[in-house]
């Protein structure tokens, strides 16, 4: 029972961490807040879909496929709408939300409801670890995370684009300087974010089914895990999807699965009245703490 | 006279003696008309000081479920609920945020984004005020028109007497804290104050039309947390123009009139919500308010020519 408990709190973990990767990448580099995540997730899941059972293309090719749609999508929605608000706050955040509101609700007017709305194990196959069945998915869920982390780490830390990323992260004027042009590494970020949630959502949705409501939930799992680890922090991000990951499968199996969701609350509640940055928001506590 | 007096003779004149005219069901929209109003109002009052509130349905609901209980445990009379829902709806949700108010920029959105989603989950998770079945069976208020010309009233009330808060010193520490609030601590200025006064203003109103929707239906449920109450609020003064609460009340007679009309295309209302929104902040970012005040001021330049 605990040991069972621990491997699907990991996995569920790594499953949060996944689903706040991309917003906290765009947030932590452009300072967009991108309200349109939990629709860019959505949107590549049934992009997926339909290329798959729709016009019969084999499943891998419309994974990429789907991937590379929503990380266009993501780029034309920084192009087109979010370069003319850019710096405003307001503005940012409206703009976004309008964009996810709409994706998530047109989907929703379509009639894409259904249990059938499914995406495939990548391979079926199930697991006894510890006296608890694991299916294969998940464990590729763990794998994929991990990868996606150490990936995302090599890089920020060793490429040319990624300490261009970093550089417009820390200061923009001073990375204007040196030449790196702060609309383009813009446009790369909130599409990477976006790619990011495609990611995620190849990898998770085939543990359940899709639907516009996941949208929402997306973007509340991932703003909740940002907001208690910091934001555009990415230790932070992995710190707080462990702690809520954990704490969520612990209320489940030992309060009851009612409470699940007051543990995120409490969580957001408690780290705020704490430490108002979040967990590790050290970097910019200047900025977003007066 | 008639230059000055008549823009405001049109919305006073337009909510008092309008209901008159309305059959049954376009005075119900009449009533969503003033409720989106006064949400809008609430927004646009958070919006002048600095937080930008995604979740007015936070307050919507807390103000809803408030009059709901007191009403259906205490019995306790409309009349007497409103006021009281008003208040502690307001006292509650400032509470709710402020530790939140420590913060700025996005993660006050952030964070009223989230609190109304998870209450519903909390709410129907376990089961208190009557879990997804509600509570039904409230009092409605003691007359028909009574209803209509409270809320007109309020809605009133509260367009020109905020108006008047923002234009005065009070209002104008709000847009200090908006502007530039390091500056506003420079003059000596208690900021968590005065955002945590403002946020009780806003939150008391959203309290209020909740309240009094819950009375209008006669029951109180989960959909007070949908998120319809988030986000046309938004998009009312957005599409009317932020920062002058006039254009939200604007926004709000556009655009909840225009929704029941287009009310059989369903579900894709929202979606022309949200298309909405993006459209306006990008093309039009000082709404149509800013844009006829403009074109109404340009009359005064106006001379006959011989």
């Amino acid at each position: 029972m605990l040991l069972g408990t621990l491997v699907y709190g990991l996995i569920n973990s790594v499953v949060l961490a996944l689903m706040a990767m991309g917003f906290n990448l765009t947030f932590g580099i452009s300072g967009v807040a991108n309200f349109a995540y939990g629709a860019m997730y959505i949107f590549s899941a049934y992009a997926c879909w339909i290329l798959a059972n729709i016009f019969h293309f084999p499943f891998w090719i419309a994974i990429m496929a789907s991937i590379l749609f929503t990380t266009l999508l993501g780029s034309l929605m920084y192009r087109f709408v979010l370069l003319r608000v850019r710096g405003q706050v307001l503005s940012e955040v409206i703009a976004t939300f309008g964009i996810g509101l709409a994706i998530l609700e047109l989907f929703r007017h379509l009639g894409f409801i259904g249990f059938e709305y499914t995406l495939p194990v990548f391979i079926d196959h199930s697991f006894m670890i510890a006296d608890t069945y694991v299916d294969m998915q998940r464990i590729l869920i763990v794998v994929a995370g991990a990868l996606l982390v150490a990936g995302l780490w090599v890089f920020t830390h060793h490429t040319a684009l990624g300490l261009a990323f970093r550089g417009i992260a820390q200061d923009e004027r001073t990375a204007l300087t040196l030449g790196i042009d702060s609309d383009w590494i813009g446009m790369l970020s909130v599409a990477f974010g976006c790619g990011l949630a495609a990611v995620a959502a190849v990898v998770i949705i085939p543990l359940g089914s899709i639907s516009p409501g996941e949208g929402y939930e997306v973007l509340i799992k991932a703003l909740a895990v940002c907001i208690i680890g910091g934001l555009g922090s990415t230790g932070g991000v992995i710190v707080a999807s462990v702690i809520v990951g954990f704490a969520e499968r612990f209320t489940d199996t030992y309060i009851g699965s009612h409470w699940t969701m007051i543990v995120s609350l409490a969580a957001i509640l408690i780290v705020l009245a704490v430490k108002p940055s979040g967990l590790f928001g050290k970097q910019k506590e200047l900025d977003e703490r007066i | 006279m008639l230059y000055l007096s008549a823009p405001r003779l049109v919305p006073v004149l337009g909510f008092l003696l309008l209901p008159i005219f309305l059959n049954a069901y376009w005075q119900k929209v009449f009533l969503s008309v003033a409720v989106f109003g006064l949400l809008a109002i609430s927004w646009d009052i958070l919006a002048q000081s600095g937080m930008i509130s995604l979740g007015q349905a936070l307050f919507f609901g807390v103000g809803a479920y408030a009059a709901g209980t007191l009403n259906h445990y205490f019995g306790w009379h409309p009349l007497v609920t409103l006021p009281l829902a008003s208040i502690f709806g307001g006292l509650i949700c400032t509470g709710v945020l402020l530790p939140v108010l420590r913060l700025r920029g996005v993660y006050f959105s952030m964070v009223t984004l989230i609190i109304p989603l998870m209450l519903v989950r909390i709410v129907e998770a376990t089961k208190v005020f009557g879990g997804t079945e509600g509570l039904s069976g409230i009092d409605a208020l003691p007359s028909h028109w009574l209803e209509i010309y409270l809320v007109a009233l309020v809605l009133l009330g509260a367009l020109f007497g905020f108006r008047r808060m923002m234009d005065s010193d009070y209002g104008l520490v709000l847009k200090g804290i908006a502007d530039n609030d390091r500056s506003v601590i420079n003059a000596g200025i208690n900021i968590y104050w005065f955002k945590a006064q403002a946020l009780f203003i806003s939150s008391s109103i959203g309290a209020f039309s909740g309240a009094f929707m819950t009375h209008v239906y006669m029951f109180v449920g989960m959909p007070v947390f949908a998120l319809d109450y988030s986000i046309l609020p938004i998009a009312a003064a957005v599409v009317g123009g932020p920062g002058t609460l006039a254009g939200a009340v604007l926004g709000a007679c556009i655009l909840v009139p225009l929704s029941e009309i287009l009310r059989g295309i369903g579900g894709l209302r929202i979606v022309l919500y949200g298309l909405f929104l993006v459209v306006f902040i990008v093309g039009l970012p000082e709404g149509i308010f800013h844009f006829i005040q403009r074109k109404y001021h340009q009359f005064e330049r106006w001379v006959e020519v011989d």
